[in-house]
């Protein structure tokens, strides 16, 4: 038990600590690593807590390519270089205490919560039940996910689906004075127009491929 | 302290979502980093989800998780796409520069 509380705070502390680095760090690449080492953390939590598949699809999915997407798009549009300035522009800082307060009593609401959650302890006590026999995570997820979760699972494939093409449709660009082929142009290509006989004058030349 | 229970995952989901939130509102760089923050806010609602999940015995918060992951990767790539685009149209993505639309 003591273990497990040790860990717990190792990991959440590193993950509070880079939440925090990620919104005020200088540079924009480094919010990058440090939203790298949060999702890390919390995934080393899920771990630990005993979801070990969600644990890994976070790695996977958050580390292997949400980040590296974020990372690829800081350093090809080239804003690292933009220094952080906040409470240097007078008009734009009016937005600053208020958004403060806001968190701040967003937080505290939660915490409300949770504390409210202690007075209804029965809740707590229900049955652990299809964690515990014998069947690992990854198992009993799957057991659900394929059954009773079917459709729900082919919708979020057809979401992955249509923003891959929303993201190739809003980032692609025909890009002037670049060769490219043109199969209709090279198959209905004639003999006529590919060859032309010339008289070329003595000492004059032809220009050709203008 | 020690006998670490459901709330202390929901508090640690509470702080992160908090700093995300702040770190919407205090964003002064780039749409990036208010990208980054909701990206913090899902991930504080995972947390949320899988230890309700384990706590309760019930395996349908694990299934949303892997929903909200799917949404959030999906959310990821149509942002910073719609963002690649505002750049190459106007320069930048400061976002007190961004005012096209006088909000």
């Amino acid at each position: 038990m003591i273990a497990h509380a040790i860990f717990f705070y190792f990991f959440s502390v590193i993950a509070v600590v880079s939440a925090i680095m990620v919104t005020v760090s200088k540079n924009t690449v480094h919010s990058v690593f440090f939203l790298i080492l949060d999702f890390i953390s919390i995934s080393c939590l899920f771990i630990m807590i005993g979801a070990e598949f969600l644990g890994m699809i976070m790695l996977i999915v958050y580390v292997g390519a949400v980040a590296v997407l974020f990372l690829f798009v800081v350093m090809m549009l080239n804003v690292a270089q933009q220094k952080n300035q906040w409470f240097v522009s007078k008009d734009s800082s009016r937005h600053i205490p208020i958004g403060l307060l806001i968190s701040v009593i967003i937080f505290f609401e939660l915490i409300i919560v949770i504390g409210g959650w202690k007075y209804k302890p029965d809740l707590f006590n229900s049955a652990k039940s299809s964690l515990e026999n014998g069947v690992s995570n990854t198992h009993s997820l799957g057991q659900v996910l394929y059954t009773d979760y079917i459709h729900v699972f082919q919708i979020s494939g057809m979401i992955l689906l249509i923003a891959m093409i929303g993201a190739i449709v809003l980032t692609f660009r025909q890009r002037e004075g670049v060769k490219k082929q043109s199969y209709l142009k090279q198959i209905s290509r004639e003999r006529t127009e590919g060859v032309e006989v010339l008289e070329v004058a003595s000492n004059k030349g032809v220009k050709i491929d203008d | 302290m020690i006998d670490i229970g459901l709330g202390h995952y929901l508090t640690l989901g509470a702080v992160i979502f908090s700093i995300g939130i702040i770190g919407i509102f205090l964003n002064r760089k780039n749409i990036i980093v208010i990208l980054m923050s909701i990206e913090l806010i899902l991930l504080a609602v995972n947390i949320n989800l899988v230890s309700f999940s384990i706590y309760l015995g019930d395996l349908s918060g694990q299934i949303f998780t892997l929903f909200i992951l799917t949404v959030a990767a999906a959310e990821a790539a149509i942002g910073l796409a719609i963002i690649v685009v505002y750049f190459r149209n106007s320069g930048t993505i400061r976002v007190e520069e961004i005012d096209k639309l006088k909000g």
